[in-house]
């Protein structure tokens, strides 16, 4: 029992060991030659463009959900024309950064896993060490700067269009007027929760990323390593999502507030 | 200048016939409890070939491994070139591996690339050459091992064996001095296989380049240790049966569970009396 637990906690330091490795490495090219442009912008295009439509449609879903049942609890205060200020308030703040994040930890985390795994276990990793390249700088750093940077921008996409999901019903359902749903939002939103939704999504977009990377570039054991890796990125990829929204609240909240 | 005056001799070493281009010295490798690498010494000449053979897990890619510093031995010394590759760091790697090819089992091409692309990976991205005159090498190279109609395929599209000689143009794209082949004819039927010996000795023989060969198939180790590629007058080029003097340059290497067992030529593994060999060969 106790080798098992030794093994066990010898193992998670490894892991975090080599994770802290990969990341300053990473960083360490981001800003060192040479830098791999074309990757670059191919993968600011893979996981910006080609993320808006699953974060598009949550978006939409989340605000239209939202604004249903607020505004069923708001009528309970006879608060239902407040229900943009609740709704624009819950995306930014919580519900944008934190669903998207897991949209992204779904479409982008898996994605990555799944290619960088499938390159180490058929030894495309190797042949790029061979052929003179630095894995890190071509696989990780690109993917890295497109996680960090197309993040944020997707959150504001989602907060959005998540709103705009909010007044579909809170002017064909709830029938609020338009004019007051939007005067509402303005008014009820602060410079403090711009900052809090905006700051959240950059840590995010790395942790899915490196996470992702980390687990996809130490996969072993064939196509069913690859399965198991792509497994493990999206699960870890979540909890520290999750996790890390509640530690960034906090701190921006002991910030900001 | 001291390190200068060393990489001066080195250099100059190394550009005179018969000099050693790469040198295991009691080189030691294990796993957690496997020993992979007992105690492996061994010494590869400018322009001949090294063939490492033994059964499966016997430690043979490893050495190629070790070679290209895609791992780092626990004990011993590794000379590549000139150089002690088991002291060097990843960046500094990059200079070494910069003279050496690799052929990887099932070739590893990137699949996301075509072959035009995968061919001059190495002078596309890491080289300042001229794009058209990348565009003309890559041709050459796979003028030189029959496959220029592919070249826009997708790896996908190709054959296993189209995929293995793609693999050897990718790697003979930067002119190497040393090819490193891992189990370049594996899961290949006997003609493809036989296709992709042609390509190791015509790339030996005409581009002057020195090899080691990783395999556990007899038929092919002995084909390109006993032949030779010849140039005729009007430039073709022919495999024919090797010279006496051409097959002496062509030595073997026996591993079993991290051990050299044997060393010599075809003739002498061929004679071998030890009964590990005898059941090998058989």
């Amino acid at each position: 029992m106790l080798s098992l637990l030794e093994r066990w906690l010898k193992h998670a330091a490894l892991e975090a060991q080599e994770y802290v490795r990969l990341t300053r490495a990473a960083f360490h090219g981001v800003y060192t030659r040479p830098l791999y442009r074309h990757d670059i912008v191919e993968q600011f295009d893979q996981i910006g463009a080609g993320s808006l439509t699953v974060v598009l449609l949550a978006g939409l879903f989340t605000g239209a959900a939202l604004a249903s049942q607020t505004g069923l609890t708001l009528d309970q205060f006879g608060a239902r024309p407040v229900v943009g200020r609740l709704v624009s308030a819950s995306m930014i703040k919580e519900l944008g950064p934190v669903l998207t994040a897991l949209m992204l930890t779904g479409r982008i985390g898996s994605g990555i896993a799944a290619e960088l795994g499938s390159m180490a276990v058929t030894d495309q990793i190797n042949a790029l060490r061979a052929l003179g390249t630095d894995p890190v700088r071509k696989l990780v750093v690109p993917r890295v700067l497109a996680g960090i940077f197309m993040a944020p921008v997707l959150t504001v996409i989602s907060d959005f269009i998540g709103i705009l999901g909010g007044w579909v019903i809170a002017r064909y359902q709830l029938q609020v007027n338009s004019g007051l749903y939007w005067s509402s939002i303005t008014k009820g939103l602060y410079m403090q929760d711009v900052w809090m939704g905006l700051s959240k999504p950059f840590v995010f977009g790395f942790l899915i990323v490196t996470i992702a990377c980390h687990v996809g570039l130490r996969t072993t054991g064939g196509t069913a390593g690859v399965g198991k890796s792509t497994t493990i990125s999206v699960v870890a990829g979540s909890v520290a999502v999750i996790a890390a929204d509640f530690f960034v609240t906090q701190i921006m909240i002991a910030l900001l507030y | 200048m001291v390190t200068r005056t060393t990489t001066q001799t080195a250099k100059q070493i190394l550009a005179e016939p018969g000099a050693p281009i790469v040198v295991f010295d009691h080189v030691q490798l294990a796993f957690d409890e496997k020993v992979v690498l007992a105690d492996v010494s061994f010494t590869v000449i400018k322009g001949h070939t090294k063939v490492i053979l033994g059964a499966s897990g016997s430690g043979k890619s490893t050495i190629l491994k070790i070679i290209v510093g895609l791992l780092k031995a626990d004990a011993g010394v590794v000379w590549v070139n000139g150089q002690r590759v088991d002291q060097l760091s990843e960046p500094d790697l990059m200079s070494v591996r910069a003279d050496l090819g690799m052929i990887f089992q099932e070739g590893a091409l990137f699949d996301s690339l075509t072959v035009r692309e995968n061919v001059g990976y190495k002078l596309y991205e890491e080289t300042d050459m001229p794009l058209e005159e990348v565009d003309k090498r890559v041709e050459e190279v796979l003028g030189f091992i029959g496959l220029a109609e592919h070249i826009d395929k997708m790896p996908s599209e190709l054959s296993g064996g189209q995929r293995r000689r793609v693999a050897i143009a990718r790697a003979m794209a930067f002119k190497p001095s040393i090819m490193l082949y891992d189990e370049a004819t594996t899961g290949l039927d006997p003609i493809t296989g036989t296709t992709v010996d042609e390509e190791m000795i015509k790339l030996r023989d005409l581009e002057n380049v020195s090899s080691i060969i990783v395999t556990h198939q007899l038929r092919d180790a002995f084909f390109v240790a006993e032949h030779m590629a010849h140039r005729d007058a009007n430039g073709k080029v022919e495999v024919v049966p090797a010279t006496p003097q051409k097959e002496r340059q062509a030595e073997f290497i026996m591993l079993r569970d991290g051990l050299i067992i044997f060393e010599g030529d075809a003739d002498s593994l061929r004679a071998s009396q030890d009964p590990y060999i005898r059941d090998f060969l058989s």
